[in-house]
């Protein structure tokens, strides 16, 4: 209910901001537009669009030197890159010139999996999927399509399923990475932390990260705020069983047990609620339920968490002042890719509790509340109404899962319940390295009529496919508007650069004619893309014409915090920040969260745990030639003391074996005092098997095949991850 | 005459390899080759760890072995800045200066003359930053004129404690450390 009224606020303030914005625009724009005539002169064009390396969306200016694709760089008008690109986005003219990309759409001509295609036209491979889904339609209807997705470049193809009239839309970034974090926060304070993270890092006088390794994860704007924040000398508190990079900035480094983190976080609670150094005008103003949540941290003290975590009692109290001290610029920052235990939600509930007490929701130094422009959707026809419901979720048995839940999806695929699934579009994202358990994807993908597989490069995924349809890369295609929430609203347009080198083409085009080709051609009104922009920017006052010369059309400043007049409204059912949850106790979960300890692994294992390099986005890079060229190959971390003791050496090639028997590939030993001894570490994305990646083919080894148990988190369905166990295989006996 | 240098915030810079990157597309460094790298310094036993991230290349020595080294000239000091260059036409690829630079920043380029990082001349002589600096994302890295007291540079190295690499080797290199 609250919701309506706030996004209102929102609205209303953006189209306000959208006028008041429309001068500064022109100035700037006119000054992009005089810099990139000098540089015309010298054969030079600077275009202006945003980059597709990770999910950031950051606003870039490539430049393109005699027709050439010459290097990208940050738009100084982007308030997401600031002006300045990470790593992975500098390198992504790479994209451009990968030789191991995708050329023509393809068509398997032998088994499943084994990599053999015939390439066709456009025209045939449409055809063909059309046949197809029209089979499946009238088989078992149109639900029995499902899509997976990562990324805006997803949008046209959910368009046209949605127009096809399934509602199994889903994308992993849900249950295999940041879902139990917004479900976690939703339910504590009504809202998600959503994408960009709302976090206001850059004020934050006490940054806490758990397990956040920002500076190896390069969300762009985050790590830009993180190193300004090291710069003014906030307080960092890092709590990883690694010694991150984030660890090393660290005023407290607190080197925590994997798993443990949710008794570090109910023991801080109960030191700031038995020292009484919570905001106490916060809580009891905004706050529900905070008798019986107090009550329930007081067997979770110090000295009981030291067993749990190996966090010393005086160090636990020791960061609880601190953050305290600080209150309410103390960030406890939520993470990203939280998908660990399976107790993920409850752990990201006692994270919100936590800024709850400290009082940051909504307030400087904490998490503000995003703004965003005011363009309207296209008035599309309505989608027809599915017959049936989401195949992913039967009975609500994950009730608190508010988006679609791929494994769900992909059990449904295999046992034919609630009912049989069997087409599959898969749009950039390489599910048999997103989610775990390989075995049951590839069961899945047996029991399909169709699996249609987008993308640049030949993933592995795409080598299980019955269509391939190569896609443009970002560089050369349009894709949707990026409508931003943000500190500041703009919009952001993704423009080509240069033109694909061989038949690839946009993600929009192929939705359209494939919708076409089904009959639903009604459902994509615009000629040209330029057309679906115009009707939105105009729509909502803006210019084409200034976006496309600037990259970026920026609204004025909105307030975002409490203090400067946002409304503090908390869509929860009580209206307040759940301290204590009715409605998680009424669907039979703890109502405050409550510590069960992980079970260990087999005796003389090590827990595997993953993470990500500043270079590389999951694996979908590896063949980007000037990425590789700054990291080729994963290696595995293990503690210096326990590569002594098993007699290894650093750089040596060994294999992991899980605990299913499962054996990696080849993979360097990394010997390091910056890892816990009872777990080993590398970064995940590497260890490439699709033949077509030439160049990544076997290079370093791929924690998803190791990720052969997962625990699934009752709230909302998500896979923790962090629950195999390795052993340490000499690579001699199977080199 | 201005001496151009590099100050580097090792307390910022978290090693994310951005000026490598930077580096290779500015200049259309070949593949498997780098002018400039991260190297991570670690000391202690876990978990009482320290850990220095350093952006390296090209130290631009204001008493540079690589140009006395060479025997054709083609390394040379460059007349603004005192950047150290190396002209591609007149180095026979003979090795002298990889051989004498304590740093190991130079290499064998595929068309067969001696490279390493040029401080961006090119973009620097039009008044902007090297690449690297301009795409640090945390910006821990600064370019300017050493011997300008009032330039931001030389206001950094007097207001916090700093380190350079091997100064024992008596190169006196141009990039700083802050600490």
């Amino acid at each position: 209910m609250n919701v309506i009224s706030r996004r209102r606020f929102l609205k209303i303030s953006g189209v306000t901001a959208g006028v008041a914005a429309a001068g500064a625009g022109v100035l700037k724009g006119s000054q992009l537009l005089s810099s990139s005539d000098v540089m015309k002169s010298q054969g030079m064009q600077r275009i202006p669009t945003f980059c597709d390396i990770c999910f950031w969306k950051c606003g870039a200016i490539a430049t393109v030197k005699d027709g050439k694709l010459w290097k990208i760089e940050g738009n100084p008008e982007d308030p997401l890159s600031r002006g300045r690109l990470c790593p992975r986005g500098t390198g992504g003219i790479g994209a451009h010139f990968d030789p191991d990309r995708l050329r023509a759409p393809l068509i398997r001509r032998n088994d499943r999996g084994k990599e053999e295609w015939v390439e066709v036209t456009w025209d045939e491979a449409l055809d063909f999927i059309a046949v197809k889904m029209q089979a499946i339609k009238k088989s078992y209807g149109p639900e029995s399509i499902a899509f997976f997705s990562h990324g805006i470049g997803g949008n046209f193809f959910k368009h046209t399923l949605k127009a096809f009239g399934t509602p199994n839309i889903s994308a992993p970034s849900f249950a295999q990475c940041r879902g139990p974090r917004d479900v976690g926060f939703r339910l504590t304070f009504g809202e998600d932390v959503s994408s960009p993270e709302r976090t206001d890092i850059s004020n934050a006088q006490c940054l806490v990260l758990m397990g956040s390794h920002l500076g190896e994860n390069m969300h762009n704007t985050q790590v830009q705020e993180f190193a300004e924040g090291v710069g003014k000398g906030a307080t960092i508190i890092v709590v990883d069983p690694r010694f991150s990079v984030a660890a090393s900035k660290a005023k407290h480094y607190l080197p925590i047990k994997p798993g443990t983190d949710l008794a570090l976080l109910l023991a801080w609670m109960n030191v700031i609620v038995k020292e009484e150094l919570y905001d106490k005008e916060y809580v009891k103003r905004y706050g529900f339920g905070f008798e019986q949540f107090a009550a329930s941290l007081a067997e979770y003290t110090p000295a009981w968490a030291y067993v749990e975590t190996g966090i010393e009692p005086e160090r636990i109290v020791e960061t609880a002042r601190e953050m305290a001290r600080f209150k309410p610029s103390t960030l406890v920052h939520p993470g990203r890719h939280v998908t660990w235990y399976g107790d993920d939600t409850q752990r990201s509930r006692a994270i919100a509790l936590l800024n709850a007490l400290l009082g940051s929701w909504g307030r400087k130094g904490g998490f503000y509340t995003p703004a965003s422009m005011d363009v309207p959707a296209y008035p599309y026809p309505d989608y027809p109404k599915p017959v049936r419901g989401k195949v992913d979720n039967p009975d609500h048995r994950y009730p608190f899962a508010h988006e679609t839940i791929t494994n769900g999806i992909r059990e449904a695929t295999i046992t034919g319940k609630p009912y049989p699934v069997k087409g599959w579009f898969v749009y950039a994202t390489n599910l048999l390295h997103a989610l775990p358990n390989e075995e049951e994807t590839i069961h899945a993908i047996q029991n399909l009529d169709l699996l249609v597989v987008i993308d640049v490069i030949p993933s592995e995924i795409a080598g299980w496919a019955d269509v391939v349809l190569p896609e443009s890369v970002y560089l050369e295609r349009h894709d949707d508007l990026n409508v931003e929430w943000f500190r500041e609203p703009f919009i952001g347009l993704r423009q080509p650069v240069v033109e694909s080198p061989h038949d690839q083409k946009p993600n929009w085009w192929m939705a359209k004619r494939l919708a076409e080709k089904l009959g639903l051609g009604h459902f994509y009104p615009w000629k040209t893309i330029e057309e679906y922009f115009e009707q939105r920017l105009s729509a909502g006052g803006y210019s084409l014409e200034t976006l496309k010369k600037q990259g970026i059309i920026r609204g004025a400043k909105q307030p975002i915090y409490f203090d400067e007049g946002v409304p503090a409204e908390f869509p929860t059912p009580s209206g307040k920040i759940e301290f204590f949850s009715l409605q998680l106790a009424q669907a039979g979960f703890d109502p405050v969260p409550r510590y069960t300890r992980p079970p260990a692994g087999p005796p003389g294992s090590f827990r595997l745990l993953y993470g990500r390099a500043p270079v590389h986005s999951f694996s979908r890079t590896q063949s980007n030639r000037i990425l590789s060229d700054m990291m080729d190959e994963n290696e595995v971390w293990i503690n210096a003391d326990i590569v002594r003791r098993y007699g290894l050496k650093d750089g040596e090639y060994i294999r992991l074996k899980n605990q299913d028997n499962v054996i990696s590939n080849r993979i360097k030993v990394k010997a390091t005092e910056r890892i816990r001894p009872e777990c080993v570490y590398m970064v995940h994305g590497f260890g490439h098997t699709a033949k077509g990646l030439k160049h990544p083919f076997m290079k370093g080894a791929s924690d998803a095949q190791l990720l052969t148990r997962y625990s699934v988190d009752p709230l909302m369905g998500g896979t923790g991850m962090n629950v195999n166990f390795v052993t340490i295989e000499p690579e001699a006996t199977h080199g | 005459m201005a001496r151009f240098g590099m100050v580097i915030d090792t307390a910022k810079c978290v090693g994310c390899m951005d000026c490598v990157v930077a580096c290779k597309t500015e200049n259309n460094v070949p593949e498997g080759f780098n002018r400039d790298w991260i190297t991570t310094e670690v000391h202690g036993t876990f978990p009482t760890v320290q850990m220095e991230i350093r952006s390296e290349r090209c130290n631009q020595c204001a008493t540079p072995p690589c140009v006395y080294s060479c025997p054709t000239g083609a390394s040379h000091v460059h007349d603004v800045g005192g950047i150290v260059l190396v002209t591609k036409e007149e180095c026979i690829g003979c090795k002298a200066c990889i051989a004498s630079c304590p740093y190991d920043a130079r290499f064998i380029h595929p068309e067969g003359y001696a490279d390493k990082c040029t401080f961006c001349i090119h973009r620097v002589e039009a008044g902007m930053d090297p690449a690297c600096v301009a795409v640090c994302p945390t910006h821990c890295m600064h370019f300017g004129d050493l011997d300008d007291p009032n330039s931001p540079v030389s206001k950094l190295l007097a207001s916090r404690k700093h380190h350079s690499l091997m100064p024992e080797a008596g190169t006196q290199p141009s990039i700083f450390y802050l600490t």
